[in-house]
């Protein structure tokens, strides 16, 4: 058989029928389902009388509309209540695994799959959620669907898709201290375009990916679609058998070893052809600072922002004059000038346990700063968020003068009570900064955990190398 | 799902790239566990000049005058004109819902985000992609012409301007046959219920440990 990407070993393991115009049907392995894209696929079911095809694929838990305090109390907006509880009574009704809101192992869909060992190379995963990319850090073909698409695979474990292309992104070299994979994604972003990547599947390779640890991964993986990939993914290697390994829903036994000498083949095999290759060399990344309402308005921290007339084209000018505006920036003013109001640290892309650990490390012995209304930290999970007070990174947050709070999705997108207001600015850690997306008028900046959280303690954007 | 054939409608044109599904309906009203009724807030934060949110009587709520879709002219439109990767973003198909319970048919684009792409073709909503200097020429002809329509015939792939000229697009064989009769996904899957059952058996001895 001819050199095959790692791509073309997922796609070809999960394909059942192809029609003549090459449209697959592609079998789905694991299903993770939340509270607001899910409603109407039970619905759909309900109403066909249709059955959950294979119970054992799905996992599912409220993150969305959770609120992040005083969980004891329940939801006060009726509205995120009554979503959130029909997630439970159709996870109860079709006999679904649920972690629901006080199940102390409730949180971000995009956290807990691979934290309980859900997730697990040459899978085929799915998810009613655009971020469903971070799965593919495990060597798994993962993507977001619609809800049409969500209730077709609790009916049929199936999928219709046509094969993308394929992409190699190869980052070689040694990542300076303080450059993250966050980082690494957003000058991916920055250098193709939030559109450069659709219509393919992205692998993620070379030393610099290689020597992230798997929660650097998944922060790359994750933001995949940012750049218009639906899929990220990163070849398995001994990291991520370590880090699965003893997971609850990890391989046990003889199964154990049987898995993993099967994941040890997916890889990209040496001269397989990949449609497009972007290189880029790690020295050349620095800390990331988006200016503007799409991902790929970044710079690095010690740039300014940038100059409209300076615009490629036309209709970029446009956006770029737009998002200035909305952003209440003026053409070159200098990152580390600009000062925030508030800050969030969380969401898929950043709220896993070493991203606590590394806001912490930049926390520790410092004070939220005057100017700073707010300074958030929402563990991705309530067991990152034992881990992290195991830790005492909890002790370190609180000290400085970050609130510390319930997993969730959170101030990433503001469905529940988290939110900016109009005009407000923040160094978030989440994943878009589209116009209101933290509430409507606010203004958000892209960055790195340690990044977030040494806006906090400034007041404004600062290079984290600088700092000891 | 409702099927498309031919359409023939006014048409709107957004003049923006990048237009995310946050924007074409806000994450306030994703709450809703229905389908339908997110025609009025579509492009919520665009078109109106208060804070939306959900339950709001959105006839009483004061309209932002220099949003497009606001103008007179464009009153009834079901053809939207827009840029390039129109669509990115969040995978919510509450944005194509919300698009076509506002009265979209249609829409003319440069490119889309996949996701986006993907679910306009479950809800009889088609996307349609044509090269970057024939959506230009189609923005500068909707400007500069009031009450200008565009005839959509997915059959034979064409999009017709005022003055008869014809354009053609592309789109999967698969996809168009779906929508042209309307198919229903779940159910012409369900016609491979063998292959499914045979795949699984199949990949229950080569991957035990996916079946635990």
């Amino acid at each position: 058989m001819s050199a095959r990407t790692l791509y073309d070993k997922l796609w070809d393991a999960h394909v059942v029928h192809v029609e003549p115009d090459g449209t697959a049907l592609l079998y789905i392995d694991r299903h993770l389902v939340h509270e607001v894209t899910s409603p109407q696929a039970f619905e759909g079911l309900k109403l066909g009388g249709r059955k959950v095809w294979r119970v054992a694929s799905v996992l599912a838990t409220p993150d969305h509309n959770v609120p992040t305090t005083d969980r004891d109390k329940g939801i006060a907006d009726p509205v995120s209540r009554i979503q959130v509880e029909t997630l439970d009574a159709n996870c109860r009704d079709f006999g679904l695994t649920e972690f629901a809101m006080n199940d102390p192992r409730q949180g971000i869909v995009h956290v807990i799959g691979p934290e309980e060992g859900f997730t697990q190379p040459g899978m085929t995963l799915v998810c009613g959620d655009s971020h469903t990319s971070t799965h593919g850090a495990f060597a798994a073909l993962a993507f977001g669907i619609g809800t049409s698409e969500v209730e077709h695979v609790l009916a049929t474990q199936c999928l219709w898709q046509k094969k993308s292309k394929a992409m190699l992104v190869k980052v070689e070299g040694q990542l300076g201290q303080g450059v993250t994979g966050k980082d690494i994604v957003l000058a991916v972003i920055g250098r193709i375009g939030t559109a450069g990547g659709t219509g393919y599947a992205i692998e993620f390779g070379g030393s610099a990916i290689r020597s992230l640890s798997m929660e650097g991964r998944m922060s790359i993986c994750n933001m995949a679609i940012e750049a218009g990939a639906r899929a990220g993914m990163v070849a398995a290697d001994d990291k991520t058998v370590d880090y699965l390994r003893g997971r609850p829903y990890a391989p046990q036994g003889a199964q154990w070893d049987q898995a993993v000498a099967y994941w040890r083949t997916l890889v990209s095999d040496d001269g397989a052809k990949f449609d497009a290759v972007v290189e880029i060399k790690a020295e050349d990344i620095l800390p990331q600072v988006t200016w503007g309402t799409s991902p790929e308005m970044v710079v690095p921290v010690d740039g300014r922002v940038p100059d409209p007339a300076e615009a490629p084209n036309a209709v970029k000018r446009g956006d770029w004059e737009r998002a200035l505006q909305y952003m209440g920036l003026k053409a070159h003013t200098p990152i580390a000038e600009i000062p925030v109001d508030k800050v969030f640290i969380g969401s898929c892309t950043n709220s896993r346990i070493e991203d606590l650990r590394e806001a912490a490390a930049v926390a520790k012995g410092r004070k939220v700063a005057a100017n700073v209304k707010l300074a958030m930290v929402v563990p991705g999970s309530g067991l990152v968020k034992a881990q992290a007070e195991a830790e005492g990174l909890d002790k370190v947050f609180t000290a400085a003068g970050f609130e510390w709070r319930d997993p969730g999705c959170s101030m990433c997108l503001a469905m529940n009570a988290d939110r900016l207001e109009p005009g407000e600015r923040c160094a978030s850690t989440s994943n878009r900064n589209f116009e209101g997306r933290q509430g409507q008028g606010g203004r958000t900046h892209l960055v790195s955990p340690a990044m977030a959280a040494a806006a906090a303690v400034f007041g404004h954007f600062v290079d984290v190398r600088n700092l000891s | 799902m409702k099927p498309f054939v031919k359409h023939e409608g006014l048409v709107v044109p957004l003049d923006r790239a990048n237009v995310d599904t946050d924007a074409i309906i806000p994450k306030q009203f994703l709450k809703s566990i229905k389908r339908t009724g997110f025609g009025p807030n579509a492009f919520d934060e665009w078109r109106y000049l208060d804070r939306g949110e959900p339950g709001m009587d959105n006839s009483k709520r004061p309209l932002n005058p220099e949003f497009v879709l606001n103008q007179p002219r464009y009153q009834g439109a079901s053809v939207l004109l827009a840029r390039e990767n129109f669509g990115c973003g969040s995978s919510r198909e509450h944005a194509p819902w919300a698009l076509e319970d506002y009265g979209f048919r249609a829409i003319i684009a440069p490119s889309y985000a996949d996701i986006f792409y993907n679910n306009c073709f479950k809800n009889g909503l088609l996307p349609i992609v044509l090269p970057g200097e024939v959506v230009d020429q189609l923005f500068k002809q909707a400007e500069a012409q009031e009450g200008y329509v565009l005839t959509v015939d997915l059959a034979a792939q064409t999009v017709t301007t005022p003055s008869g000229e014809s354009i053609h697009f592309d789109v999967d064989a698969e996809r168009k046959h779906r929508l042209l009769n309307g198919l229903d996904d779940i159910g012409i899957t369900l016609q491979h219920v063998e292959a499914i059952k045979a795949y699984e058996e199949r990949r229950k001895n080569e991957t035990p440990w996916l079946f635990v």
